[in-house]
């Protein structure tokens, strides 16, 4: 087995306690939910915090609960649960979907959703071993100089990687932080960097406390399609989340489509509404609203030879992935 | 009685067998299901240290120098060995030896051994490794069989002939020019195999204790004890008679734990050292460096035919990527031309196989060792062919069939053969008369044939003694154990050994107690690979049993003052069938057969008959008997996409006799598995840097359950007139043939011929559009 480096492991009982230690050591210090992520990257060398700060204890970050101001999603909710809770199919479909296929059972019983967000970007030549990266010669993301995705690119393009973002930003979902200076809130798609080494603008001692997904239309529709090459355990080679709000003569009166496993920031495809707006799933207008749709997801969307999967193949995968998030939105439950 | 007597394939007892065709537990599934099984890993010994391999970084260097004294400054070392204190060479196969516990001036792949350090945990280890500096000189690295085989030079063996070559066979059996001539149509085509790795859920590890007495021993998840005692005695330098080896519980080998590899020789190296117990665990990346698995190769066939679809010829140029090192690549290379010579009559054959060295992790012997490769190749020619002539592939095979008690080609000696109704029963389980070539676009069904050997009469070291060996000790308390060198590694022949002895000596299986694969306590039976073990440790079984037999028979008729014939033992009783009134348990049968004969014990020992063709390399792949397969194959091509949905997997395999049904159909559905798993998902795969493109079970996508398909084992007994009760191999040969009935119902069901594996969605999706641009052009 491939093993952990030493570390110290402590477990606050609050929230303002975990963001004191953090402040505590900056840069030495990082926060652990389920491990799902952290524990796999401490192994293969690309983190190496001094002190793991574990929210297992921490009051108040688990569970959904909802008032008038939507769901409130706690962030050591896990996967497992999301997928299943009542509130969360009803509410924001897609989002249970997209927490239903991250991973395999196993990693969903004690990944998180917080974790999830928070993902770190995934890149093959990344997502390694020590000893296989130093046969490589490292890369601009961790202890080298050099991409080979893009050869000569001077900046890592890893791959957001997380499956839940998309059916967060379609649902304009908001994520609070708790640091230092107390708490602040940032809609989720607004999150984002284009920088693969760190590709969020949180900084490292903020602490994710909740995830709140607003009120959506009476006619939301919404889903989530992934691409992978089995049907359990793999990453996103492409992930896609709509939502399709259709109001009371079951016309669209809203939409979006966000995408995740293309480049360092999960993506939204914008002018999507527009094209679906007014027509009728069923209809011929709609199915030519959603031909569009997939063919400007095509023109947007290119994935890069960050992770494994053919890239060629992977970009004329999103129309497909797209058509049929689309019509199956329809299909799916809403409020 | 002789090593090499038969004892037929009927039931010890009258016309029924007692505990033989039933669905048994295998004997240590309890065990491994509650996790009491032992595990290499398990093993703990007082002051124990932990040893890890520093690896080569570089593709092909020379090794200049290596620093080993900062590493062994360091609080908690307590040795460091390189390449200089194990210089001898080993390798499986004797005319081969070309590897070194670690490397002595050269390495040769990414991952290759380099050095190794004991010491007080695996943490303190792992930075000693950091604290070792090797200065390497690097060299050109073929990443490309083609390559190496136009290139000798750098050579990445030095001093060999040929280059770059590892080995290289040509053999030509009737008139193949003639049978081309002869043909009325002829197929021909290029076909390539990727490589595929074991994927056995558990890592090697090896435990190593050197006694104050001088002896050593070496617990291995290895599936050639016998072997690896005899390279350890090479390279270590001490008398085979000092070596101890023991295999504890398994966890999967498939192929990839029969070489002997350099942990087992450092973790020795390293007791002797140092004085105390050394285990060494590798990682999962370690695992994929050893590798041992599917070689790579490119094919060329081309088959000749009547214009009813009789062969007339079969032609075959095949390169195999071998990797850095030899480990069975001589096996291999015949296997890839040796093994294709069933279950159809070839009248005139010809194959000029050659595996070159590359740097990438050595490839060896994976379920189906050689014969998978070419198998996809000739069956993807045989629908091809039926293509052409318009006839039902089933039909074709049908026609082609060689029949039982024959000869092949190629001099091998076929005995039972059940291939036809193999064919028979997926043909009717599939409704393959309705349903194949008339289902929608999209959805297709596709067929093929194969044969693989039984075991083989070829020992790996020329030797005459027996192939396998068996000794029984009999127990005053009821108990009779059975102590064989068989290696069990998860396919279940400690279980079958225990169900022959039940059945031979009429006692219960829980009353069999299996000891195997420690070489103290055990005769030798030469390891877990060529689909041997039930076949050979299973007749050896059988002969040690009927002496014993006789034993308490004539005890029991001498007691009973009856004739021998009127005796019987069965289910834990010993009877006179003419006396109700005589009814013992086998217990006291064997204590009144004690007293009459003396301390109870037997021996027994099979060795195949001398088999194979005259010429040199006749022997290899010739077995004593061998098994046939047929698959049907039902896919849904996702034509959007790609992505080929295996909907239902037929396999009708002719193990002979089925010993135990659920063991046979458990072979069977996990040689499935692996097949699917080949063509559709894993590729062991070496990048343009030399490094493996993703070691870890993340990246390297076995099949879920989810992705599994629904599988039907249908099992075929042909009754075999050498193996125990009949019995043949059901380990291997299920695998061969899924993987061109897949590619078969591919064309079936979207008129596409795939030939380069794997068939991933990205490769089927390009070559949809590209048929479809034909087409409309
Ligand atoms: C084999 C395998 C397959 C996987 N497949 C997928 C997949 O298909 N899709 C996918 O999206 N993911 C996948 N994952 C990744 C991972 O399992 C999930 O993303 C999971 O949701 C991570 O949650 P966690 O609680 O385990 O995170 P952790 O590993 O505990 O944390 C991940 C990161 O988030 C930070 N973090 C965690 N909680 C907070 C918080 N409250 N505030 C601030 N920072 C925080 C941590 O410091 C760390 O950097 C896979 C992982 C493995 C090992
Ligand atoms: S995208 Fe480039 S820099 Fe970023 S992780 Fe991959 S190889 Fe490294």
């Amino acid at each position: 087995m491939l093993r952990l480096p030493p570390y110290r492991l402590l477990e606050p009982s609050s929230a303002e306690e975990a963001v004191k230690l953090l402040t505590d050591e900056p840069g030495e210090a990082m926060l652990i939910a389920g491990g799902t992520d952290l524990v796999p990257n401490m192994k293969h060398g690309l983190f190496e915090p001094k002190t793991v700060i574990s929210l297992a204890k921490v009051e108040g970050l688990e569970g959904v609960s909802d008032s008038d101001a939507g769901l409130r999603l706690g962030p050591m909710t896990t996967l497992a649960d999301a997928s299943q809770n009542e509130l969360i199919i009803e509410r924001a479909p897609a989002l249970a979907q997209a927490a239903g296929v991250v991973a395999g059972p196993q990693l969903r019983n004690v990944g998180t959703l917080g974790g999830n967000l928070m993902l770190d970007t995934r890149c093959r030549w990344y997502n390694q071993t020590y000893f296989w990266r130093k046969g490589l010669g490292y890369c601009l993301k961790k202890d080298g100089t050099l991409c080979h995705v893009v050869e000569g690119g001077a900046r890592c393009v890893a791959a957001a990687s997380n499956d839940t973002v998309p059916a967060l930003m379609t649902l304009n979902a908001s994520a609070v932080f708790l640091g230092p200076d107390g708490e602040r809130e940032v809609a989720i798609a607004d999150l984002w960097t284009n920088d693969g080494i760190v590709n969020k603008k949180v900084s490292a001692d903020e602490l994710l406390i909740a995830i709140k997904v607003p009120p959506q239309a009476p006619g939301h529709h919404g889903t989530y399609a992934k691409l992978r090459r089995r049907d359990s355990i793999d990453f996103p080679l492409f992930g896609c989340a709509v939502r399709l709000d259709l109001d009371e003569k079951g016309t669209v009166s809203g939409a979006d489509l966000a995408a995740v496993a293309l480049v360092a920031r999960p993506m939204r495809v914008k002018g999507v509404e527009e094209l679906l707006l007014g027509t009728k799933p069923g209809s011929e207008a709609f199915d030519q609203a959603v031909e569009e749709v997939a063919q400007l997801a095509y023109k947007r969307c290119r994935p890069l030879d960050n992770v494994p999967g053919d890239a060629e193949w992977r970009r004329e995968m999103v129309p497909v992935y797209v058509r049929r998030a689309l019509r199956s939105a329809t299909a799916s439950s809403g409020a | 009685m002789a090593a090499r007597d038969i004892h037929g394939p009927k039931p010890p007892w009258g016309e029924h067998f007692q505990v033989i065709g039933q669905g048994h537990r295998k004997v240590d599934g309890p065990a491994k299901a509650t996790g009491d099984a032992i595990y290499a890993d398990d093993i703990v010994l007082p002051g124990m240290l932990h040893a890890k391999t520093l690896r080569s970084p570089h593709a092909h260097a020379k090794i200049k120098a290596i620093r080993t004294d900062k590493a062994l400054a360091l609080e908690g070392v307590h040795a460091v060995i390189t390449g200089s204190d194990l210089p001898e060479y080993y390798g499986i196969i004797p005319w081969t030896p070309d590897e070194n516990a670690l490397a002595v001036d050269k390495v040769r792949f990414i991952g290759d051994e380099v050095a190794a350090v004991a010491a007080v945990d695996e943490d303190t280890a792992n930075r000693a490794l950091e604290l070792i500096e090797v200065d390497y000189e690097p060299l050109h690295a073929f990443l490309d069989p083609n390559e190496a085989l136009g290139r000798g030079e750098p050579q990445i063996h030095e001093g060999r002939k040929g280059g770059n070559v590892s080995k290289h066979v040509e053999l030509d059996f009737g008139d193949v020019d003639g049978g081309f001539e002869e043909a009325e149509v002829v197929v021909e085509g290029d076909y390539s195999f990727h490589g595929t790795t074991h994927g056995a859920i558990e890592p090697h590890c090896a435990v190593a204790q050197f006694g104050a007495d001088g002896n050593l021993t070496l617990w291995s998840s290895t599936q050639i004890t016998h072997y690896v005692q005899r390279e350890i005695s090479k390279v270590l330098g001490i008398g085979p008679q000092h070596v101890r080896v023991i295999q504890p519980c398994l966890g999967g080998a498939f192929g990839g734990k029969s070489d002997p590899f350099s942990l087992e020789f450092c973790v020795s190296k390293l007791a002797m050292l140092t004085g105390r117990p050394v285990k060494m665990l590798w990682t999962r990346e370690e695992v994929f460096y050893a590798h041992r698995g599917r070689h790579p190769a490119q094919m060329h066939y081309r088959t000749g035919a009547t214009r009813d679809g009789r062969l007339t010829a079969v032609d075959a140029k095949i390169l195999l990527d071998g990797g850095a090192y030899s480990s069975y690549g001589l096996v291999t290379t015949y296997y890839s031309g040796q093994l294709l010579t069933g279950p159809y009559h070839f009248p005139a054959y010809r194959f000029d196989s050659t595996r070159v060295f590359t740097n990438s992790p050595p490839c060896g012997p994976k379920r189906g060792h050689g014969s998978v490769q070419p198998r996809f190749a000739f069956e993807v020619q045989l629908d091809r062919l039926a293509e052409k002539l318009e006839l039902d592939p089933i039909e074709l095979r049908r026609r082609n069939f060689q029949g039982d008690s024959t000869e092949t080609i190629n001099g091998q000696r076929v005995t039972s053969n059940g291939f036809l109704e193999c064919l028979d029963k997926v043909e009717a389980a599939s409704d393959w008369k309705e349903r194949r070539g008339k289902l929608p676009f999209g959805r297709g069904l596709g067929v093929a044939g194969s044969m693989y050997i039984t075991g083989t009469n070829y020992p790996i070291y020329p030797n005459d003694m027996p192939q396998a060996g068996i000794q029984l000790k009999v127990d005053r308390s009821g108990l009779v154990t059975v102590f064989t060198g068989g290696n069990d590694i998860g396919q279940g022949s400690n279980s079958v050994a225990a169900y022959l002895v039940a059945e031979e000596l009429g006692v219960e299986v829980s009353d069999v107690r299996v000891v195997a694969a420690d070489t103290d306590l055990c005769p030798v039976d030469l390891g877990a690979y060529s689909s041997r073990v039930t076949f050979m440790v299973g007749n050896a079984v059988i002969d040690a049993c009927r002496k014993l037999r006789a034993q308490i028979v004539d005890t029991l008729a001498t007691t009973w003052e009856c004739d021998k014939k009127r005796v019987r033992l069965m289910r834990g009783m010993a009877l006179d069938l003419e006396d109700s009134e005589r009814a013992i348990t086998m217990r006291e049968a064997f204590q009144l057969t004690e007293a009459a004969c003396d301390t109870l014990g037997a021996t027994g020992s099979y060795n195949t008959p001398k088999l194979g063709g005259d010429y040199r390399g006749g022997a290899i792949g010739a077995s004593p008997a061998y098994s046939f397969t047929a698959h049907v194959v039902e896919v849904d091509v996702d034509c959007e996409t790609g992505f080929i949905g295996v909907k239902k997997v037929w396999c009708a395999h002719d193990c002979g006799r089925a010993l135990n049904p659920r063991l046979v159909a458990g072979q069977i559905e996990g040689s499935v598995y692996m097949g699917i798993a080949e063509a559709l998902l894993e590729e062991h795969k070496i990048n343009r840097f030399g490094l493996h493109e993703g070691p870890s079970l993340l990246d390297y996508p076995m099949p879920t359950t989810l992705d599994t398909p629904e599988i039907e084992a249908l099992i075929v007994e042909s009754v075999d007139p050498e193996g125990p009760y009949g019995a043949k191999e059901a380990g291997e040969g299920p695998l061969h043939s899924s993987i061109p009935a897949l590619a078969n119902a591919v064309h079936d069901a979207v008129g596409l011929r795939l030939t380069d594996l794997p068939f991933t969605p990205a490769k089927v999706l390009r070559a949809l559009r590209e048929m479809e641009s034909a087409a409309g052009a």
